[in-house]
């Protein structure tokens, strides 16, 4: 029998007062979308009562007009598809090879010793700036576009891949060999899903730089493409264009974020 | 086929692991190992294995396994080493692919080790869902699967908390007496050795050497829990493991 609540339960009775809340991430879908209703809810309000002025910001609903005469003149297609067709052709060529590489660094320690210090070498270099030289190679057409972005991707690529490959569970690959299995099968069936996750983390930070190589490839020499249409607004001091530009890259970016997310989701549904 | 380990030494470096260790492991018995922590027991075990070679000695092959054998030598790991991507059944798949067994053979291997284990219903599970008894059932269905000649079990229910445990050592039991396999069993824990072992190997601190062999006549599936006789048997394990464990226990570790 326990103590009977109602005399007792006043001088020694205590709840024990909860302590181990916060610090777990919970997934809130729609604070996100939020803050972005606000901010450009704001911006809307301040350009309208000219308490900001037009030089500073672009009325939100004047972007989004621009970005309604964009679609309905068909100009955004224009833009939009040599602009994907490079990031889409750059950026796979770039993460192909990367990943590739990245394999080989994390199974053979000649090609290693040998390229690790090269890849170092290469990452900190802005790829812009090799811009130029790419002209001269591949010309100034479309391939010395796909070669920057390409470039781009492929360095973030392999660093994400062969950290990967190295994080792979040893006791997997163990296993595998004490029953065992080729080294084909180890490599296809255990080492490489086991590097999965870090290859997909890997590839959005990768197709992100991928976009801003785009755009900076475009700027530099494209009759059309999101890049050009951004950089003609500019010399023209288009606010509601450059805008207009600009979201269209942030949508961009958030298109493939959700892409890659979601494949993440399906690939990787083992992860606890 | 036997096992036989004939005079094996190993050392890391400067650090003298393993000394003279000689030992037959008869075909159809389980050998259980006990030592203090550090003493080298899976170091013996992954030289058994192959998965290292020993500094001196050698690990000897008696006779040929069965015809049938796809893997002689088999492990089951204490942290059972599941792939987490695959399902139970694809689990126990992974290691019969690389051998060219026609499609319906592995269908009938992987649904025979899942049923002996109990796993039948959860063949597609992931191992994510699975509870720590039942990964490891998934472990010992993959070993199965290769029909080993010899089972090499590292505390292969060390990772269990002790109800779970004792279900699987009765489990092993079952497996054991429905068709007898010889098996290597490390363990640290002396109920396990004396419910498992057809003969138990003492080893001594490190440098580990055989500081005893106890052979049990008593039939496994006629041992059970509590046995006064067997706890006979563990009280003079413990005696003789005791201040070794105790040594062994307050080493600094050289690592
Ligand atoms: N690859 C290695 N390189 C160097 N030293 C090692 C290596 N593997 C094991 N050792 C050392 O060898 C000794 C024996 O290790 P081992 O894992 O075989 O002991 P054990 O008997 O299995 O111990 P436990 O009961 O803790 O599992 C330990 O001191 C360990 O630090
Ligand atoms: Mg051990």
């Amino acid at each position: 029998m326990g103590p009977d609540p109602d005399t007792e339960e006043t001088d020694i009775a205590r709840q024990v007062a909860f302590r181990g809340g916060g610090f777990a991430p919970t997934p809130y879908r729609w604070i996100g979308l939020a803050v972005f209703v606000v901010l450009v809810g704001l911006a809307e309000i301040g350009t309208q009562s000219g308490f900001i002025s037009p030089l500073t910001l672009p009325k939100p609903s004047d972007v989004l007009l621009t970005f309604a005469e964009l679609y309905d003149s068909g100009l955004l297609w224009t833009h939009l598809a040599p602009s994907l067709t490079r990031l889409a052709v750059g950026a796979a060529l770039g993460a192909t090879l990367g990943i590739g590489l990245g394999v080989l660094i994390g199974l053979f320690s000649y090609i290693r010793a040998g390229m690790v210090p090269l890849v170092a070498a290469i990452f900190p270099i802005p790829k812009i700036a090799l811009l130029p030289l790419f002209v001269i190679w591949f010309g100034i057409d479309e391939a010395s576009k796909y070669a920057l972005i390409a470039f781009g991707t492929f360095t973030p690529t392999v660093v994400a891949t062969y950290g990967a490959v190295d994080n792979v569970d040893r006791t997997l690959i163990r296993m595998g060999q004490s029953f065992g299995m080729s080294w084909k099968s180890i490599v296809r069936k255990i080492i490489l899903p086991g590097a999965m996750p870090g290859i997909l983390s890997g590839l959005r930070i990768s197709l992100a730089i991928a976009i801003i190589l785009l755009v900076a490839a475009e700027m530099l020499g494209a009759e059309h493409g999101i890049g050009a249409y951004i950089l003609e607004a500019g010399a023209l001091y288009n606010l509601e264009r450059l805008f207009a530009g600009v979201v269209i890259l942030s949508l961009l970016g958030v298109l493939l974020s959700t892409a890659i997310g979601a494949i993440e989701r399906y690939v990787l549904r083992w992860r606890t | 086929m036997d096992i036989r380990l004939s005079g094996i030494s190993h050392s890391y470096g400067d650090l003298e692991v393993l000394r003279n260790i000689s030992l037959d492991v008869p075909s159809g018995k389980i050998v259980c190992i006990v030592g203090p922590t550090g003493c080298g027991k899976s170091t013996l075990l992954r030289l058994i294995g192959g998965l290292e070679t020993p500094s001196k000695g050698s690990v000897l092959q008696l006779g040929v396994p069965a015809e049938d054998c796809l893997n002689p030598l088999t492990y089951v790991f204490q942290d059972f080493a599941l792939l987490p991507w695959r399902s139970v059944a694809g689990n126990v798949s992974l290691v019969l692919e690389d051998h060219d067994l026609s499609r319906a053979e592995t269908r009938k291997t992987i649904s025979d080790v899942l049923a002996r284990t109990k796993l039948t219903d959860f063949a597609r599970a992931l191992p994510k869902q699975l509870s720590g008894g039942m990964k490891q059932r998934v472990a010992i269905a993959r070993a199965l699967a290769v029909k080993p000649a010899v089972m090499l079990m590292d505390e292969p229910l060390s990772a269990l908390d002790s109800q779970t445990r004792e279900l699987l050592m009765d489990d092993l039991v079952a497996l054991w007496t429905r068709q007898p396999f010889s098996a290597v069993y490390v363990t640290h824990n002396l109920d396990e050795a004396v419910r498992m072992g057809h003969s138990i190997v003492v080893l001594s601190r490190r440098p580990g050497q055989i500081r005893e062999v106890i052979h049990l006549e008593k039939p496994l599936d006629e041992r059970s829990y509590g046995d006064s006789d067997l706890q006979f048997r563990q009280k003079y394990l413990w005696n003789l493991m005791r201040d070794e464990a105790k040594a062994a226990d307050s080493e600094l570790i050289n690592v």
